[in-house]
């Protein structure tokens, strides 16, 4: 089996955009073609398979966020996961069709290369995302890009550096064994030394580099495991840096497009004439699809505005009769929409022990439930694209999105053109945190420049970004446990509807469990998320070992130690979890008046978080405020401690929002609040003291981190509410429009 | 109608509607694309540009507004190929994940230390607080504008 298909190994229904068709063209133009374009110097290509100690093995049980199809049609061989290049005037260009977007890759990749290469750090250029210079990548999603892209890309550069060293042994007429390659030269003392440069002079060599090449063990690290400033930092801070929006093309027009009144309706008759009257202004009609392009953003939205359109809404739809006031009484009685959940919890065999058994052996019983609300991802930059046509009927198209070669393959399928017609160009984005994986902007630009023949941009307002695109599912979690008089907690039933199966299981090695995901139909759109389901599960799972540990008056930090006995996983759960507590001062000291403490902890996607917060009550405003929150993260050996700081500390910071306040509001098939000054996001005013501990495990693979440091906020500020006033707090967000329902109550 | 723009010393003419929002002149007539379009009603701020020195969002400003003031955008405070301080301030903490919201973060933050050269952090906080950073950079922009004020 090759990496791709393992990518798309296990599918968690909550990701519809994996459910798209396969494209309908593929094509390869193989090996005696993709080389033809390489000049000179020196090329590594690198298998695409990762080995198996790479993936941490839970990905492959729960599967992964967004993982997608495999789109063809790529110009580099299928068995080639990316490139690395040594020019003949030295420069270090590495090809890989991984994305940054705000997540720091092409920064901490480059450092991965420069360590095995004994290069400088500036002299390696990242090719990152563009579909006609990289090979084939399903994309960047699932914290996957440190764990698969980085251990191949440094046996890439060591393969390389061994290459220059025999290069160097026989230009110097050097033993090999006493050559040492440094800072982009190899030198070989009194016989000299020479740049890379200058040793690629005149070559042409191309290695296919097996799985074994030997590489650097990270105790050994000289360049990784340091921190190093974010490429093209300079570009940001002065403006220069091109998002998708900011890329103009000669002649372009700017496009917008008619949405329909409700999600699903169908459009009684739309009128045009208008619109169509406007200087400069095409209208664009093909079936259910209206849009028009205009010489400003300006006239566009002009123009839009001055088409009457009627629609007629679907009565019997689920995204019609359900509102986010009865979403959760829904969930709880949707038909079961088939398919299985990712990690196998879909089917309801995941029995273990007997919950009848764990039951009877329990001193105290609780039956709880949880709900998440949908949210909305948020990017600052909202979807855009710029497509442009050739004469020749090549398509180039810009666009931010986390899977270039998905968005390629739905190009093609949508205007039926072989994918090798398509070339996809990613400029590194205004983020995404799972909510890019799809190519609508792209296919409505390509549409409006088919027709008008011109470049057209399609830049989606905040308020289509926040209806049109699609959402964090909403989810019903219902737990159902018993637990013995010392703390062992004896039995555990767990229910999840719709909002998905990742890190459904605990670490937790619970005798008796039974533990299911159901899917049911979705109101809105749901797709991938930061941590997609992690976040819901580990909610639901960490509040209720707090009220376990209640039950039988135990501090919840203890009662968390009790039931993780010793094994590799509970090992590295429990480390965080002291090292968290630790710092914390967990124990040493009580909460002010109107203060409490919580804790919580939990694995996703190969690494381990614990939290701890202290809040602040406002009782009289039924107002919480987050004064502290100190993080605990482990993820394998760390590649840039700086980078890793950012992603943990701002997954914890964009936690906040959907803990505290995040909701899409919706009633009969419309979002109510698709705007920031009615979406409330987190703030700087939000934003605790943070403290960060990251856990260095040199002896450990490198995982991913982009996602897991969101789970363990949540559940800790609830617990921490809780220990404050008494009042348990199941729902998220827990303070919507500011306020604590449940505190306005109490 | 013709609309006479002074950005970043330099006079503009450019022929637009005058109820069109400054910031689509500023991206798509005269091309300085550094400030951001994020929710298009004031409630990010990554659209900040200043106007005569204080922060304005220029996508609800109206181009006719602004006619006639400075303005000043993210492009025009590089002078000579070195960095204003908050730029540099920005860079040496590693203020920046996507980097989207940082036109608008290092425009609020020059307009604060303009008024307020030494703020405290609850200042800063009080100041900052209109601008959205979806990435969770703001301990690292709070760190920049601390270290940027201190430098002066
Ligand atoms: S750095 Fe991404 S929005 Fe601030």
């Amino acid at each position: 089996m090759n990496e791709f298909e393992n990518d798309a190994l296990v599918l968690e229904p909550e990701r519809y955009e994996l459910h798209n068709t396969n494209s309908a063209y593929r094509f390869d133009v193989g090996r005696r073609g993709f080389m033809g374009s390489f000049a000179g110097g020196i090329l590594i290509l690198v298998a695409g398979k990762g080995t198996a100690q790479e993936r941490p093995q839970q990905n492959v049980a729960q599967g992964e966020s967004g993982a997608g199809r495999r789109g063809g049609g790529n110009a580099a061989p299928r068995d080639v996961g990316a490139w690395l290049h040594i020019g003949e005037d030295g420069a270090v260009t590495v090809y890989t069709g991984k994305v940054e977007i705000g997540q720091g890759i092409r920064t901490s990749l480059a450092q991965v290369v420069a360590e095995e290469l004994h290069a400088p750090l500036a002299q390696i250029k990242m090719v990152m995302g563009d579909t006609d210079l990289v090979p084939y990548d399903a994309g960047t999603f699932g914290s996957q890009t440190t764990p698969t892209m980085a251990p191949r890309l440094r046996k890439a550069a060591a393969a390389a550096r061994e290459m220059l060293l025999d290069l160097a042994a026989e230009q110097l007429k050097a033993d090999r064994t006493h050559l040492v390659a440094e800072e982009g030269r190899v030198s070989a003392g009194e016989l000299g030394s020479r740049s890379f440069g200058q040793l690629t002079k005149g070559q042409k060599l191309v290695k296919q580099i097996a799985d074994d090449v030997p590489t650097t063990p990270a105790t050994a690290w000289k360049v990784e495991g340091k921190p190093a400033p974010k490429v093209g930092g300079r570009e940001i801070v002065t403006g220069k840096h091109e998002y998708t929006p900011d890329v103009k093309r000669p002649g372009m027009l700017y496009g917008k497009i008619l949405r329909p009144a409700t999600f699903g309706a169908a459009a009684v008759s739309i009128d045009t004439s208008e619109a169509a009257k406007i200087r400069g202004v095409t209208v664009v009609r093909d079936g259910d699809f209206c849009g028009v392009t205009a010489p400003s953003d300006w006239i566009a939205s002009k123009a839009l505005a001055a088409i009457k359109a009627e629609w007629k809404t679907p009565a019997d739809a689920v995204s019609t009769k359900v509102s986010s006031k009865d979403v959760f009484e829904y969930l709880k009685n949707a038909p079961a929409n088939g398919g299985g959940g990712g990690g196998g919890y879909g089917g309801g065999n995941n029995n273990k022990g007997s919950m009848t058994d764990g039951l009877a052996a329990a001193k105290e019983k609780l039956q709880r439930s949880y709900t998440v609300a949908y949210i909305a991802h948020s990017p600052l930059e909202p979807r855009c694209a710029l497509a442009e046509w050739s004469s020749d009927g090549k398509l180039t198209v810009w666009t931010g999105t986390q899977r270039p070669f998905g968005v390629k393959s739905e190009l093609a399928q949508a205007f039926r053109i072989p994918e090798d017609h398509v070339h996809v160009i990613m400029p590194d984005m205004g983020s995404a945190y799972g909510g890019k994986h799809t190519g609508e902007a792209a296919i409505e630009a390509a549409r409006l420049a088919k027709q008008t023949g011109k470049p057209v941009r399609v830049f989606w307002t905040r308020e289509e970004e926040m209806t049109w695109a699609y959402f964090r599912p909403a989810g019903l979690i219902e737990v159902s446990s018993g637990v013995a008089a010392d703390g062992t907690v004896t039995a555990w039933e767990f229910h999840n509807y719709l909002s998905g199966a990742s890190a459904i299981a605990p670490v937790y090695p619970f005798p008796n469990t039974h533990i299911q995901f159901h899917n049911v139909a979705s109101p809105l759109k749901p797709g991938s998320y930061r941590g997609l389901a992690a976040t819901a599960n580990h909610f639901a799972r960490e509040v209720h070992m707090d009220e376990l540990a209640e039950s039988v008056k135990m501090d919840p930090l203890a009662f968390r130690l009790k039931n993780l006995p010793a094994g590799e996983s509970q090992d590295r759960l429990r480390a965080v979890f002291e090292t968290a507590a630790k710092k914390f001062g967990w124990g040493h000291s009580k909460p002010a008046a109107d203060h409490g403490f919580g804790i919580a902890g939990g694995f996703e996607k190969g690494s381990y978080v614990a939290c701890c917060a202290e809040v602040a009550i406002d009782r009289a405003a039924a107002k919480v405020k987050i004064v502290r929150v100190v993080t605990a993260f482990e993820c394998g050996a760390i590649i840039n401690p700086d980078q890793l700081k950012n992603q943990t500390e701002g997954a914890v910071i964009q936690g906040i929002g959907g803990a505290l306040y995040e909701a899409i509001d919706f009633a009969g098939g419309k979002i109510v609040n698709p705007r920031f000054s009615r979406y409330r996001l987190p703030r700087f005013s939000d934003v605790p003291v943070l403290e960060t501990v990251l856990i260095d495990r040199k002896d450990l693979a490198s995982a991913g981190a982009g996602e897991t440091p969101i789970v363990g906020l949540a559940p800790a500020l609830s617990n921490a509410i809780f220990n404050a006033t008494g009042v348990r707090l199941r729902n998220m967000p827990m303070a919507p429009g500011g306020a604590i329902p449940e505190l306005k109550k109490a | 109608m013709s609309i006479e723009l002074r950005v970043n010393g330099a006079t503009h003419r450019v022929e637009t509607d005058p109820q069109c929002s400054l910031l689509a002149v500023l991206r798509d007539d005269l091309g300085l694309t550094a400030a951001k379009y994020g929710c298009g009603e004031g409630a990010c701020g990554a659209r900040t540009v200043l106007l005569d020195g204080k922060p304005i969002r220029s996508c609800s400003t109206r181009v006719s507004v602004a006619a006639g003031h400075a303005i000043t955008t993210l492009e025009g405070l590089e002078s000579a190929g070195k960095l204003h301080p908050v730029q540099q301030a920005f860079i040496d903490a590693g203020a920046m994940q996507c980097g989207y919201c940082i036109s608008g973060m290092i425009m609020s933050s020059v307009a604060l230390l303009k008024t307020n050269p030494h703020p405290s952090d609850a200042e800063i906080i009080r100041a900052m607080d209109g601008n959205v950073c979806r990435c969770g950079t703001h301990p690292k922009i709070l760190a920049a504008i601390r270290a940027a004020g201190g430098a002066r």
